[in-house]
């Protein structure tokens, strides 16, 4: 299993607050396209393909 | 100068005054890719009958980049310096979204081979340099408005019924290969089918002439300012001919697309200027879809009959010479008897194997190009808006990923310390030798490699003994002072062996590629 899914950050709450400021005032297709370039910078950093593919089988479970 | 379409002879054959006696293959389709198959098995001594129902070349520019691969089956077929000198040769292909560039790719970062990456060559010329070939060669016999109208597969042979303007006639044959394209009508004869996807979209395909001093680049557009919402693509061609493919969307009508008065002002917005002539316009749409299997007994596919994909990548005529480099060699030997029927299946094995590599990056490269509405379109334009401010994301891009060959699953002797570029399965790569070419060494039976060692003595098989020099260390034996390379007809490394190496590994490994064993 090459996908991390044990609590794996320091600040949770601060980072869900975060994430939230970021969609403030966004129009549903903004917010949208904020999550799409979101994925793709984070999928970049992880780098490890296998862990992808579980997170988005794990996402559509 | 536009292209000057000479029809080519028509000649009664000799099947509608007397029966011919029974031919070893019938080809069905002077197309790049059934005129390559007849040179390719007159090189290995098998004689073929050619059919067409048409008598000129292709109109319009249709495929015209020619890869690599490509080049070198063709210089084996002994085109491949006509095509150079006559092509436009290219590397570097430049992405832009809207007017700013965003991607740019280098597609041979190296030297030391024979053949460049690309080049621009419009069909018409390819068709024209094979017929003359195959009028040149006494192992051809090509016969133009003959069509075949029925195909009857029998155990151990098949009959033709052909359409002359002088009437019918019919002709028995060991084997037929079906080269007559993406409509085939050998396949509908078969009642057999596609399986795979069809795009909605509609591009429009046009060549113009004109005076003008583009680079020999491949320039792509997302969205551009010209064009707005869609997608363009400008190619520099021989005599001055450019070809643009503009993307319409799916509303497009094709027949009011093609007016010139709805063309030329298109043109003009990519271009810039109106200082050129139309030469050729179409409107295409597209498919990603291939047989499921491509040999049926006497009856075998090759080419865009077998397989067809979207332009984007130009995997459509090269994929097709990389059927026949796979296939000639393989039914040379089956008529021949050096190999037992069982070799021919493994053409069907690998070639499925490279369509199927060909139609998942042309269809990427479609639906990166036509997304879908909502979440297709959501990624499509967000990953370009990403590529504008963050490089990495330039790598999902996709304007299509340009033709290359294929490498084959097989279970062959290998040895992990030698370079991953030249393991079983991959086209043996070229490199300088002499004054000549690696790649010419190569035989038209099993050759085996002697790298950095004598070539060793074994039956059946062609030794050559290489010299070693930077590029053949590079590209074949990395860390490793002396390997064995077994390269089969089609170039392909068939397996390999750090020094010393017993003889009966190589010549049990020949064995079981003769019997078509991956
Ligand atoms: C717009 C466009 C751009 C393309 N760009 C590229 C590119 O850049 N690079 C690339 O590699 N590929 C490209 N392709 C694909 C390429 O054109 C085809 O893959 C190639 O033509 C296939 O060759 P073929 O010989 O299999 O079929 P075809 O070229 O279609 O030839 C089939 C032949 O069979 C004949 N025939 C048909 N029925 C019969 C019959 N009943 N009896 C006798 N003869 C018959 C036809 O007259 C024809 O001559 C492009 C295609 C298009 C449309």
């Amino acid at each position: 299993m090459s996908l991390t899914t044990t609590p794996n950050l320091t600040d949770h709450d601060g980072f869900y607050e975060e994430l939230l400021a970021a969609h403030r005032d966004l129009t549903p297709d903004q917010s949208a396209a904020l999550n799409a370039q979101l994925i793709m910078i984070l999928a970049n950093h992880i780098g490890d393909r296998a862990a992808l593919s579980e997170a988005i089988a794990l996402a559509k479970s | 100068m536009p292209y000057d379409y000479q029809p080519f002879p028509y000649v009664a054959p000799p099947g509608l005054t007397a029966p011919e006696p029974r031919h070893q293959v019938v080809i069905v389709g002077a197309g790049p890719i059934g005129l390559a198959m007849a040179l390719d098995l007159a090189g290995r001594g098998v004689p073929s009958v050619v059919l067409d129902d048409n008598n000129v070349v292709s109109v319009g520019s249709r495929a015209i980049c020619w890869s690599k691969r490509s080049l070198e089956i063709l210089d084996r077929l002994g085109l491949g310096d006509r095509m150079v000198e006559k092509g436009v040769t290219w590397k570097v292909g430049r992405t832009f979204h809207r007017d700013k560039e965003v991607f740019n790719f280098n597609l041979q970062p190296e030297d030391g081979h024979k053949m460049p990456a690309f080049i621009n060559l419009q069909q018409y010329y390819v068709e024209q340099f094979l017929v003359e070939a195959a009028q040149d060669n006494p192992l051809v016999d090509l016969r133009f408005k003959n069509k075949v109208v029925a195909v009857d597969r029998q155990p151990d042979h098949a009959f033709v019924d052909i359409e002359t303007p002088d009437g019918e006639y019919s002709l028995e044959t060991d084997y037929v290969l079906a080269c007559d394209g993406a409509r085939s009508p050998v396949r509908h004869m078969l009642g057999l089918d596609f399986d795979g996807e069809l795009f909605e979209e509609r591009f429009l395909i046009a060549d113009i002439e004109m005076e003008a001093d583009f680079p020999s680049q491949r320039w792509f557009w997302f969205e551009p300012t010209f064009h707005p919402g869609q997608s363009a693509l400008l190619h520099k061609q021989p005599d001055n001919i450019y070809r643009i493919d503009l993307q319409l969307g799916w509303d497009a009508d094709p027949e009011v697309e093609k007016q010139p008065d709805i063309v030329i002002p298109r043109i003009e917005k990519v271009v810039g200027h109106r200082d050129f002539r139309l030469d050729w316009v179409s409107v295409y749409t597209f498919q990603c879809r291939r047989l499921e299997n491509f040999v049926h007994g006497r009856v075998i596919f090759v080419g865009d009959s077998a397989h067809v994909v979207s332009p984007f990548g130009a995997r459509g005529g090269n994929g097709g010479l990389q059927d026949v480099d796979n296939l000639g060699w393989k039914l040379a030997a089956v008529l021949n008897d050096q190999a037992p029927g069982t070799l021919l299946d493994s053409y069907g094995r690998e070639r499925a194997f490279g369509a199927d590599e060909n139609i998942t990056h042309s269809t990427r490269a479609t639906r990166f190009m036509t997304p879908g509405d909502g979440v297709e379109r959501l990624f499509r334009d967000q990953v370009l808006a990403l590529a504008a401010k963050a490089p990495f994301a330039r790598a999902w891009v996709n304007s299509g990923r340009l033709s290359r060959p294929c490498i084959y699953p097989m279970e062959a002797p290998d040895n992990a310390q030698l370079p991953d570029i030249t393991r079983p399965g991959a086209v043996a790569s070229d490199a300088p030798q002499g004054n000549g070419w690696l790649l010419h060494s190569i035989g038209a039976d099993m050759t085996v490699l002697g790298i950095g060692c004598d070539a060793p003595d074994i039956k059946g098989a062609l030794g050559v003994t290489v010299e070693v020099n930077d590029h053949v260390r590079d590209r074949y034996l990395g860390d490793c002072a002396a390997a064995i390379y077994l390269i089969r007809p089609d170039h392909i490394i068939a397996g390999r062996w750090i020094t010393p190496v017993e003889r009966p590994a190589t010549q049990a490994r020949i064995d079981t590629v003769l019997k078509g064993a991956p």
